[in-house]
């Protein structure tokens, strides 16, 4: 630790007496983004107009983002749509920085999701990197060492001369900063539309591991036990309407603008990492935040509000990267790297010596209280005096207009349908192509190959792979998956469907690997609240997600909302991202996504509807978006994802594919293209089976379908399985190693060189320097 | 026979390097770059990662930490020193070994199951290698650009201090294709490829046979333990 000088800042703050005693002062609360009636509410709770520091704690904490105002009424659901199931192994749920579950063996999973995406379009670079860090620190401040990143992106139109900007700096942000930390980038996907030209999203994960015993919780309990503030010092990045609050207070000099987006230092957040897991080791720690948005304003009111409910602070012993910051700047930095730490009198001077081990600057701020309040001195004036619950807890909840979008009814009788379909083989194969090579289903290894995914040496899988997996326990083989699924198209069509088609998908992207799926976290990235059709899209996506998750007997452990995705009026598809996590007691026993050896029968489970509305099939050929999306069967997804943990425990399938966007195709490129292995397929069986024809059997995404490869010697066995289990199957090919081609039968041919040229060429020819 | 596993701030692969160690078959003990102290260690492994975040060079700073002067003292004494990636970047500044590491030709960090020929099978940390020998381990890097005077480069490639070239594709630039070297008598390597990423089955690289099943590297690690049982 470090003492260090701070010159004092310019002006005099605006004390709690000061606002007493000024009862008429203008305050600049519609510039910090708050509502005359918010304002109003807020005199009424103090019983007094804010002070100006007090103003700025409110306005970030009861902004959208921190709030979660417009939100909460509909995100209740996830608590209240429970089974016993579901509660069994969920040790924290929401509301905490991250949900955690029990995973056995004494070992519990925390994970979460959270959009980065406003920022990532003003400074794509920063902007990810940050998220990246964000989304680590929430992880940290369970209790856990973080152990995976993944991110689900979505760019605006692959040849729109700003994406490239974006791709750029997003794709090496979260490569700077993920690489940086030591942490295993372990697959998340990519999307290319133009409805997220203006408004890309950047939605970042982590999962990190801990023992039962380590778990931590964000609250400050018991009086008299120190506040101490650690990590990289406060500055002035991340402020939004501090500036504007502060112009306002001290106009003189005139305060610069100051950037709203932070930036980031993944070895301060490594070192950062390390530091707090020997603090935890050595069990120096009684509570801990991370500080991310609202900065101290959040990490202490939240803190406060958790626990015992009073904490005094004193302002001044911030350490500051800029002396001239004022109090209310330091309230709402988002500077990166910071955590908040609640240390018993007695472990203060063990708590130090760790930090100055790792060279973290540390600063006790103050202490928790039995006062219910939380006072904020600032050079021995009081400047903050509030109930933490009326900031952080009992914030403004919104029921905002709900309307049935005008143009749904006109966009669902669209139906892809009435498009024309090859029906003869040289346009069908060049219609495969031509899917293979588009955007979203080309090869993303231009971006997954800036990302070290070895790292911590326990990855089992990872792109191009349907999941990641990593191992918890080096001994047992314990490990986790994790997958992320959103198909905005499908959203677009119909909210509840296309949200309960992210959530089947991604679960099936998880029992494809041999994992049994135990928990979700999910992010949804909408448009304006103050939209009542977006309103509506939004509490579809809800109802389904709920509905889904019940269903599948999986709880919702966490996750985030990000709203106001739009440019001028137009916002972007309904963008409900769900990852998925599983759990599989040994990683030695995990299937991969392709085939590896000759002579392998290829199975599809799942039986094949004429479902292409929202299909890629009718987006890129067509250009077309219309209809209702694949109809979902959860009770169907849950069977077969029983199937497919069967089918891996006895060692009866060697790969296992998921079915989703492209179709059956799309789905047998990758699998050829995984290990180099070709493929013999018919499609007769098929069609003459579900009444289809060949177009239909190749591009239709009907959900509940895999395909897996089964060894010649289990054959008996494993149809004895699907048969058992009632689960359509059916017989469509085998593996060939010879051919070094995928032949579908009486269609076309095409050759391991020309599906890889195709695939790999895409992202590279738009963004490779 | 004890393998020291140097921490610094910023390290990343100090974990997986203890791993391979005791893969390999010896104990790997945990040092830390604030000390003066080696705690009686048979060979030294400087792991890679991005120590002090990369800032001023790769590896510069991290150079000059407290446990440098004893790692500096114990290569020149003879002690076997592998350097990976960071590793390598650390030993280029503390002039244990020639050349420098620069920003990957294409500018962008890559991580890739790189193909390597080992050229001399007769270092520390090679012997177990047949001379030409194609191997696979993961490289991941954004400064891995291998760089020298072209003096320098001549008596490299004339001293058979070339350790392992890259094969099938250069992914970052590196003269001559170089992507580990070694000092003159042997006991220290620098090279950027990862060869603790692939010392376990189910965890390393893919290979014809099965998926994620290459263990190549573990080869570096045995090798030093059999040389260190010869000379002991």
């Amino acid at each position: 630790m470090t003492a260090v000088t701070t010159t004092p800042s310019r002006g005099i703050a605006d004390t709690v007496a000061h606002a007493i005693s000024t009862p008429e002062k203008e305050q600049p609360f519609d510039a910090l983004g708050l509502t005359p009636g918010e304002y109003a509410e807020i005199r009424q709770i103090l019983g007094r107009r804010p002070t100006s520091g007090e103003l700025a704690m409110y306005s970030v904490m009861w902004s959208e983002h921190c709030s979660y105002k417009s939100s909460k009424k509909y995100l209740r659901q996830f608590g209240e749509k429970v089974s016993p199931a579901m509660k069994k192994n969920l040790m924290v749920g929401m509301g905490e920085n991250a949900g955690v579950l029990d995973v056995g063996e004494g070992w519990a999973v925390t994970f979460k999701i959270e959009s980065h995406n406003h920022p990532s379009y003003i400074e794509p670079f920063q902007g990810a990197a940050t998220g990246v860090g964000g989304i680590v620190r929430d992880i940290i401040s369970m209790g856990a060492r973080p152990v995976a990143v993944m991110d689900a992106l979505r760019f605006g139109d692959i040849d729109d001369p700003d994406t490239a900007r974006v791709v750029h700096g997003v794709v090496s942000g979260i490569s700077f900063y993920g690489n940086c930390l030591g942490l295993p980038n372990i697959g998340g996907e990519t999307w290319f539309d133009r409805v997220y030209q203006g408004n890309p999203l950047v939605n970042a994960l982590s999962v990190g591991v801990l023992r039962h015993e380590d778990l931590h919780l964000a609250n400050a309990t018991g009086a008299g036990n120190q506040v101490v503030l650690f990590g990289a010092r406060t500055g002035g990045d991340g402020i939004g309407g501090a500036s504007i609050l502060a112009s306002d207070t001290f106009s003189e000099g005139g305060p610069t603008k100051r950037p709203a987006v932070q930036v980031g230092d993944p070895f301060a957040e490594k070192v950062l990492i390390e530091c707090c897991l020997e603090l935890y080791r050595e069990k120096l720690v009684e509570g801990i935040q991370d500080l991310g948005a609202a900065g101290i304003s959040c990490a202490t009111s939240e803190l406060a509000s958790n626990g015992d409910g009073g904490m005094f602070i004193e302002l001044d012993k911030v350490l500051l990267r800029d002396p001239t910051l004022t109090a209310e700047e330091i309230l709402m930095s988002e500077s990166q790297e910071r955590m908040m730490a609640v240390v018993t009198p007695e472990k203060l001077a063990g708590f130090l010596a760790v930090t100055a081990k790792w060279d973290v600057e540390t600063s006790v701020l103050g202490e928790v209280t039995d006062t219910g309040r939380l006072v904020i001195d600032w050079h021995g004036e009081e400047i903050v005096n509030v109930d933490p619950r009326t900031v952080a807890v009992d914030g403004p909840v919104y029921d905002r207009p709900v309307a049935y979008p005008a143009w749904q009814d006109a966009l669902q009788a669209d139906s892809a349908s009435a498009l024309p379909r090859p029906t003869d083989a040289a346009t069908l194969r060049e219609q495969f192509l031509a899917l293979l090579g588009s955007p979203n289903l080309a090869d993303p290894s231009w971006i997954t190959d800036q990302y070290d995914r070895y790292v911590m040496g326990n990855t089992a899988l990872s792109f191009p792979d349907d999941a990641g997996m990593i191992r918890i326990d080096e001994e047992s083989g314990l490990g986790f998956v994790i997958a992320t699924d959103a198909n905005g198209r499908y959203c677009q069509l119909d909210p509840y469907r296309g949200a309960q088609l992210a959530l089947a998908e991604a679960h099936r992207n998880v029992a494809v690997t041999g994992a049994v799926p135990v928990g979700i976290s999910d992010c949804l990235n909408f448009g304006s609240p103050e939209n009542p059709e977006v309103m509506w899209q939004f509490s579809q996506t809800v109802d389904g997600l709920a509905d889904g998750c019940l269903a599948l007997e999986i709880p919702v452990t966490g996750g985030n909302v990000s709203f106001y995705n739009q440019t001028g009026d137009q916002p972007i598809h309904p963008t409900p991202v769900v990852a998925v996590l599983g759990v599989i007691d040994d990683v030695a026993r995990r299937v991969p996504s392709g085939w590896q050896d000759d002579g392998h029968n290829i199975y599809l489970l799942g039986v094949t509807r004429e479902e292409l509305d929202g299909s890629a099939w009718a987006g890129v050929i067509h250009d077309h978006l219309g209809g209702l999306p694949p109809v979902v069967d959860l009770a169907g997804e849950a069977a077969l994802a029983g199937l497919l943990h069967a089918a891996s425990i006895e060692a009866l399938i060697d790969s296992a594919h998921d079915l989703s966007a492209g179709g059956l195709a799309q789905t047998l490129a990758e699998a050829v293209l995984r290990f180099g292995v070709g493929a013999r397929v018919w499609l007769g069986d098929i069609c003459e089976r579900d009444g289809i024809d060949a177009s239909v059997a190749l591009f239709s995404e009907s959900a509940g379908r895999v395909i897996v490869s089964v060894p010649r010697e289990d054959d008996v066995k494993f149809l004895g399985l699907c048969e058992g289990r009632n689960y359509p199957v059916l017989r469509i090919g085998v593996t060939d190693s010879t051919s070094a081609s995928l032949e579908i039968q009486d269609q076309f041919t095409v050759s391991l060189a020309d599906l890889q040229s195709r695939h790999r060429s895409t992202l590279p020819s738009r963004f490779a320097q | 026979m004890r393998i020291g596993v140097v921490t610094f701030p910023g390290s990343l692969d100090d974990r997986d390097a203890a791993r391979a160690i005791r893969l390999a078959g010896a104990e790997p003990v945990a040092l830390w770059h604030g000390e003066h102290d080696l705690h009686g260690v048979d060979a030294l492994v400087l792991p890679g990662g991005f120590s002090y975040g990369d800032y001023l060079r790769c590896g510069a700073i991290a150079s000059l930490s407290p446990i440098m002067a004893e790692v500096i003292g114990a290569a020149n004494s003879g002690m076997p020193v592998l350097g990976i990636c960071n590793g390598f970047q650390m030993l280029t500044e503390a002039h244990l070994l020639e050349g420098g590491l620069i920003r990957n030709d294409h500018g962008s960090f890559i991580c890739r199951d790189q193909g390597l020929r080992v050229e001399n099978a007769l270092t520390d940390w090679t012997g177990g290698f047949a001379a030409g020998q194609e191997i696979t381990i993961p490289l991941k890097n954004g400064e891995g650009g291998f760089i020298a005077s072209a003096e320098t480069l001549e008596r490299l490639e004339g001293e058979d201090r070339v350790v392992v070239r890259y094969v099938g594709v250069n992914p970052n630039g590196s003269l001559n294709d170089i992507a580990g070297i070694s000092n003159a008598r042997g006991n220290v390597v620098g090279l950027m490829p990862h060869p603790e990423h692939a010392v376990e089955p189910g965890f390393g690289p893919d290979t014809a046979d099965a998926m994620r099943s290459g263990t190549d590297g573990i080869t570096f690690f045995t090798s030093v333990i059999e040389r260190m049982l010869v000379s002991a």
